[in-house]
């Protein structure tokens, strides 16, 4: 049944589950499908892009935010959920063209320079890529030249940029000068984040958003995709 | 199935086992000489009976010098159970301590004059009027029957609390000399289900109380198997006297079978030496002449080696409870206590900080820690007390369960076998493999598990130091809890045969 996937899809994502060997929230989920051998089989039975990723996807991640809100799911819980959503998107992805779904973007993300701090632009990777996002994650210590080639190649909507030392926050700066010193600048939006950097910071050095959080991260790439953000 | 306690894996000890067998030594030679002083005449007799040297001692009170054989001692040792159980109205709430095992009970108790309110004025900022800030306000008043049906209600619902020792006295103007003990034990019974443990105001009530526990537990003989209630007696004032009016209590105790401290509190400087050698050489001598006495009364009497050690305060030379030399003494005879397998009394958590703050939890904490991590078997540690014992405060009660909470968690038993560290090297090699690098993803399976501990339940938001205000709404949401009070039948039987009640004590009939 149709429908029975879809609702399925739309458990495995509450559940947090990638692989049928995953546990989930529950007991006893260990064997049963989990979204991707889900996700698969809706496409072999001809199921609809737009229901997989609206219904199925989407309608598990907006329940599992509602937990969230209630204090009945954790940080853990929902970036469980997050990466069950990424791992389903990157099956569908060769399907997104001409499905009628409008993709929501993809966005580089990268740790500047110098700067080995990755777990918060993990976070926010997994979280991207779970609200529906294509991410592509260049790593930590990543050269400036190589963001900018990276934009130049990949044209990106969003590129985001982390930084955990003070001695580091300059190389977004220096990203920045270089995009537009390249003419990119303006064909990406730049978001920024970090613990050492603040809203005025993002905004000093001409960057378009900042995140105190995975949430926050994901609220101004949402704001900016929807023109909301000035 | 009893309480679970908190299992001490490996307890915390001072001592070694040489130094314990010295202060063993010691307190032998102790109790031949000087021996100790009775001003109880029955405990002469009873001793002499059985071959203890008396001599009596010429002065205005009548006294003896007592000197106790060491083989009285050892068998008295021997005879005393090495497991004591102390029942429950909800006997899933029995407590069962073997004297080598260290499982800790946590208690509360014991009796203050004051209790202390709390409330949180509004204060406005001077130089900024639109600032204000509630700060909470301690109001010390006598305590009364009421703050004790609240203390043994608010107690019942605090999990970490296994027994329950009155934490007020009561001091209403119709409670007499006469009637306190009926009411003080209906009160705590009747709002808690837990092991209720008492000391007696008047002799003359113990047959009251122990026939109010026969209704309760369902006869006599229900009572053997379940005593709901124990009792303690500091029969011995330090240095080494046995007192006359506790003495008494303490045989006619034994002379029933229930379960009884001997408990012994000296306090370093004034009443014992200051010594750790010397105050432990004569605490663990008072200890086991109590021990002797109440075995020699009855053999097998269940019984708990009480230690409530104190060093004095050099300001005033007062009980300094927060002193970390108490800690010490508390510790070393939880060793000797376990020395001789019999269930240990112990005491932690009384702090010389007079209101709940900073010092208290400091005082409080750092005493119940190392304390419960020698794993004495029935731990007073005082849930609420401050000021040395002489200041109730609800709110502080509410606050020591969650510390207690931390510190139970603390000492759970570390799980490392070849299982769990097969499954860990799987995880590692997993998660290393992965491009993130996160083991976020495992944290799920155990994050509802109770293997991981929670936050500060008090926390507050932002910079706002919220801890009293919460720990506050805490204890007004466990007050709203109903109890589980004795049923009607029973306080109904209670009333008629056991005189001296307050009818305002029965719920069924005062309409509250
Ligand atoms: C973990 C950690 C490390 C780990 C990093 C492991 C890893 N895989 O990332 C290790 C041990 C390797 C490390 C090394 C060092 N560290 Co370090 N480290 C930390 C620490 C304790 C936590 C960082 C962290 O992961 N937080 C948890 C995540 C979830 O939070 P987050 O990173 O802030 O990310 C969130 C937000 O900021 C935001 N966000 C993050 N990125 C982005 C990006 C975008 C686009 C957006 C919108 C949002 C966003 O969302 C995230 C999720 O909520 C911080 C202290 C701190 N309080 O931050 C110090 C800290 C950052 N480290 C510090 C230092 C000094 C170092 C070292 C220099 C130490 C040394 N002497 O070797 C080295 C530097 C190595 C290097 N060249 O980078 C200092 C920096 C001080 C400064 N001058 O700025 C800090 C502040 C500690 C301190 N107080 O001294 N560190």
């Amino acid at each position: 049944m149709p429908e029975d996937i879809i609702n399925l899809i739309q458990e495995s994502v509450i559940q947090g589950r990638i692989y049928k060997d995953d546990e989930g929230m529950d007991e006893g989920m260990v064997g049963q499908p989990g979204v991707t051998e889900l996700v698969e089989s809706a496409l072999a039975s001809g199921l609809s892009i737009q229901s997989i990723i609206t219904k199925g996807l989407s309608g598990g991640m907006n329940i599992v935010g509602q937990k969230f809100e209630a204090g009945e799911y954790f940080i853990p819980d929902m970036l469980a959920s997050a990466q069950a959503v990424g791992a389903a998107m990157e099956i569908l992805e060769p399907y997104l063209a001409g499905s009628g779904v409008n993709a929501k973007g993809k966005i580089i993300v990268a740790t500047v320079k110098d700067d080995l701090h990755d777990i918060g632009k993990n976070i926010v990777s997994i979280l991207l890529r779970g609200a529906g996002y294509t991410v592509k994650d260049l790593g930590n210590n990543i050269d400036t030249q190589a963001i900018v080639d990276a934009v130049r190649e990949e044209k990106p909507q969003f590129l985001g940029l982390s930084a955990l030392l003070t001695s580091t926050m300059a190389r977004m700066a220096d990203v920045i000068q270089m995009l537009e010193q390249n003419g990119l600048r303006d064909q990406v939006k730049i978001i920024v984040g970090g613990a050492p950097v603040s809203e005025e910071f993002a905004k000093s050095i001409g960057a378009d958003g900042y995140g105190a959080d995975g949430f926050q991260a994901l609220a101004v790439v949402e704001a900016l995709t929807s023109g909301t953000e000035n | 199935m009893p309480r679970k306690g908190i299992l001490v894996d490996r307890p915390f000890e001072r001592l070694t086992r040489e130094q314990a067998e010295l202060i063993h030594q010691a307190s032998m030679q102790i109790l031949t000489d000087p021996g100790l002083i009775s001003f109880n005449r029955e405990a002469v007799d009873i001793l002499h009976s059985h071959g203890a040297a008396v001599e009596s001692i010429a002065g205005d009170h009548q006294s003896w010098q007592v000197k106790i054989p060491e083989q009285l001692v050892l068998k008295a040792l021997d005879t005393a159970p090495k497991t004591v159980k102390l029942g429950a109205r909800n006997p899933d709430n029995a407590l069962i301590m073997h004297g080598d095992e260290p499982r800790v009970y946590l208690i509360t108790g014991s009796e203050t004059n004051i209790w202390l309110d709390v409330d949180f004025p509004t204060y406005v900022n001077k130089a900024d009027p639109t600032k204000e800030i509630r700060v909470p306000e301690f109001k010390p008043r006598r305590g009364t029957i009421d703050d004790l049906c609240q203390s043994a209600h608010v107690c019942e619902h605090l999990e970490m609390v296994d027994g329950y020792i009155r934490t007020v006295n009561i001091q209403d103007r119709d409670i007499t000399e006469e009637n306190k003990d009926v009411n003080k034990f209906f009160a705590s019974l009747n709002n808690n289900t837990k092991h209720f443990m008492s000391g007696l105001t008047s002799l003359k009530q113990l047959d009251n109380v122990v026939r109010m526990a026969e209704l309760i537990a369902g006869g006599k003989k229900a009572l053997e198997d379940n005593p709901i209630i124990s009792f303690i007696t500091c029969l011995v004032k330090s240095p080494l006297q046995f007192v006359d009016d506790t003495t008494e209590t303490f045989i006619e105790v034994c002379r029933r079978g229930l379960p009884i401290v001997v408990s012994s509190s000296p306090q370093a400087g004034t009443t014992a030496p200051i010594k750790e050698a010397g105050i432990m050489a004569q605490i663990n001598a008072e200890v086991l002449a109590g021990i002797t006495l109440g075995q020699l009364v009855k053999p097998g009497t269940p019984v708990l080696y009480g230690s409530v050690p104190v060093r004095a305060r050099m300001d005033t030379l007062g009980d300094s409870y927060g002193s970390v030399e108490t800690s010490q003494y508390n510790i070393d005879c939880v060793q000797m206590a376990r020395f001789y397998r019999i269930p240990n009394y112990s005491t932690s958590g009384v702090c010389d900080s007079k209101i709940p703050g900073q010092q208290s939890s400091i005082e409080r904490l750092f005493s119940d820690m190392v304390v419960t991590m020698s794993g004495p078997q029935y731990l007073h540690c005082a849930f609420g007390l401050l000021d040395c014992n002489s200041v109730f405060c609800l709110l502080q009660a509410v606050l020591d369960d969650t510390h207690f909470k931390m510190i139970e968690f603390f000492l759970r038993q570390p799980r490392v076998d070849q299982p769990e560290l097969e499954a860990m090297l799987k995880q590692i090699r997993d998660v290393v493999a992965t491009s993130q690098k996160l083991y976020i993803g495992h944290i799920r399976p155990v994050l509802r598990s109770g293997e991981i501990s929670g936050v500060y339940p008090f926390e507050g938001s932002g910079e706002a130091d919220d801890v009293f205000e919460l720990a506050h709404e805490r204890m007004k949401e466990l007050l709203a809890r109903p109890v589980e009070h004795i049923d009607r039948e029973t306080t109904a039987r209670i009333f008629e045969e056991i005189p001296g009640i307050l009818p305002r004590l029965n719920i069924y009939e005062s309409g509250s």
